[in-house]
């Protein structure tokens, strides 16, 4: 186990290295840098300019002083939000992307669960179609057909929620539901499939056997077999709701990390870019490693040894 | 499972009115995308000072904030996205398979390093990684086309790039199924028989492995289309796809959802794209499910 685990951190490393040494090869290699405006600006400034951004020295020098700064956990100043560092930024902007990255997790795991749940003991009857029928129509229907819609609907024509905006817990409610929905629905198949497999095993059987009323037959005991599946989907799914979450909060004008990783992309701000693209990725592959050890706890029949 | 002479997949499918319905739906969005923008009036594609007219005999789609006929650009739209999403999934199925045969001939660790890369791919958000990828290369295809005096490569090279870099995101699930195939195929009689013969490995690859394959890759190709429009509409959406004056249903719905106020009801500039959009890939969905259930009867 703690050799597994040693093992998972110096991969961890190794993947955030890549991911790093990428991303700044990417954003310096791409033609324009930060100060190309159409007035050009006098030499004496542009050098000042890239003496201040640590933009100076040869790719090689720049390529190891951020790496330095990385490591030191400095993400550097934003050239686009000047005076602006992209620590200060994304302390500000990552708790709303993270909140509202959590709240649909929270929804597509739960609602998925029970979802697949209910057509799996539905089996072969309408609830079960209409269950599937609804993941289908979730799945093929992105956020941003879904959420002007919601907002059309719920926000203008029946005003029961805000239009977009951050603030209380009505303004989580809609972009939550948006961002979770295809997921709810890519859970619900999992879990289905993997529950009507686990339902027709003995051990339920004798569960049954016994006279276990059906919802601790199902909850107790299927369902700690059947959500494996789901479980190791937790990982890509963290992944899609980050990147998910971009499109979401320009839909509902919400002031996450979204916004600034899309106009960073824009401005050609690399630092901010990178420290958005860095502190993604670090979570995710965190998280991965969180969710496999999740695995290893519920299933014990798996033996940790990739 | 009572019917004694097994049906061929197509027969299969034939017996779907759920299948026929969506390829007959798709062929006519196809259709009607590619030709009937030819009928317009050469006006309705300019702007005019018809600002936001709402839906009416000589705009049934109303207009967009350009005064330019929405039903027209609607319909260029899905004919880029349409075009977009097929030749994506075109790169990815061709990735993917190359990757997912060698992957599972090799077999041993350079399958099992193989697979953990496409894990590790999985869990990173590689639509990001695009977007970078996307602009950087751009220019330099702009710059490389203007200097070689290709005018309609500076015009269209945004979406090229974007063709082949939604391709190279796509490809992971098309290489696991592929692999799994080929680990499944490979300790086959025929292809023992092959390999004693002396056939060389490229050849048992393409010759033997792969004409078995067509059937699943069909599939994942129907159902990468999908996922490669929702993708392209993606980056449309955020305004780093598709660059005006072109249009996708991405960018149209992201024109939508930035004209939405308190104030006025736009509802036609979200409807009609939404709509379009979802028509397409519930088509392309259902279709690929029904593909999937007539080749793979045990599902």
């Amino acid at each position: 186990m703690v050799a597994y685990l040693l093992r998972r951190l110096v991969a961890l490393g190794v993947v955030l290295f890549c991911v790093v040494s990428a991303t700044f090869f990417l954003i310096r290699l791409s033609p324009g840098g930060p100060f190309d405006a159409e007035r050009k600006l006098p030499p004496a400034i542009e050098k000042q300019l890239l003496a201040k951004y640590k933009l100076d020295g040869s790719l090689w020098q720049q390529y190891s002083g951020y790496l330095g700064d990385l490591v030191r956990g400095d993400l550097r100043l934003s050239t686009k939000y000047r005076n602006r560092s992209v620590n200060e930024i994304l302390a500000q902007t990552l708790p709303v992307t993270l909140t509202l990255g959590a709240a649909a997790f929270l929804v597509a795991t739960l609602a998925g669960v029970w979802l697949g749940t209910f057509a799996a003991t539905h089996h072969g009857h309408a609830g079960d179609t209409g269950a599937m029928l609804a993941a289908l129509l979730a799945i093929s229907l992105p956020s941003f057909v879904i959420g002007p819609l919601a907002i059309l609907i719920f926000a203008l024509w029946l005003g029961w929620l805000p239009v977009g905006g951050w603030g209380g817990l009505s303004h989580l409610i809609l972009p939550a539901i948006v961002l979770a929905a295809p997921y709810v629905a890519t859970i619900a198949r999992l879990m289905r499939g993997s529950m009507l497999e686990t339902l027709n095993q003995d051990f339920v059987r004798t569960a049954r056997a016994k006279g276990l009323r059906e919802n601790v037959v199902l909850y107790r005991h299927a369902l700690r077999l059947a959500i494996l599946p789901v479980i190791s989907y937790l990982g890509p799914l963290a992944a899609n709701l980050l990147t998910g979450s971009i499109v979401v909060e320009t839909i509902f004008n919400i002031p996450g990390a979204g916004g600034f990783f899309v106009n960073s992309i824009l401005n050609r701000d690399g630092f901010l870019l990178g420290g958005v693209i860095i502190v993604y990725c670090a979570l995710l592959v965190v998280l991965n490693l969180v969710v496999d050890l999740a695995y290893t706890v519920l299933d014990r029949r798996i033996q940790l040894d990739g | 499972m009572d019917n004694p002479a097994p049906l061929t997949p197509l027969q299969r499918l034939g017996r779907k009115p759920v299948a026929l319905a969506c390829t007959a739906i798709l062929a006519a969005l196809a259709l009607v995308a590619v030709f009937a923008p030819l009928f317009f009036p050469a006006a309705y594609a300019a702007p005019s000072p018809l600002q936001y007219a709402p839906p009416s005999w000589a705009h049934p789609f109303g207009t967009d904030l350009n005064g330019r006929d929405l039903l027209l650009r609607v319909l260029m739209g899905t004919r880029v996205s349409l075009i977009v999403g097929i030749c994506g999934a075109v790169v990815s199925l061709v990735i993917g398979t190359a990757y997912g045969l060698v992957s599972g001939y090799t077999g041993g660790r350079i399958d099992s390093a193989m697979m953990r890369l496409v894990d590790i791919l999985y869990s990173i958000p590689r639509l990001i990684f695009i977007l970078v990828l996307i602009n950087a290369f751009n220019r330099n295809l702009q710059n490389f086309a203007a200097a070689h005096d290709w005018q309609t490569l500076v015009d269209y090279s945004s979406i090229v790039i974007l063709v082949f870099s939604l391709g190279i995101i796509e490809w992971l699930t098309m290489a696991r199924i592929v692999r799994g195939q080929v680990l499944a195929l490979k300790s086959r009689q025929f292809v023992t028989a092959a390999r004693a013969l002396g056939q060389s490995h490229l050849k048992i690859l393409l010759r033997h492995l792969l004409p078995n394959l067509l059937g699943v890759i069909i599939i994942y190709l129907t159902l990468t289309i999908p996922a490669v429009i929702i993708d392209e509409s993606f980056l449309s959406f955020l305004g780093l796809g598709i660059q005006a004056p072109h249009a996708s249903l991405g960018s149209l719905l992201s024109d939508g959802a930035a004209a939405i106020n308190p104030l006025r009801n736009l509802w036609w500039t979200i409807v009609f794209p939404s709509a379009v959009m979802a028509l397409t890939l519930l088509a392309l969905n259902f279709l690929g499910d029904a593909l999937r259930d007539a080749l793979d009867p045990r599902r």
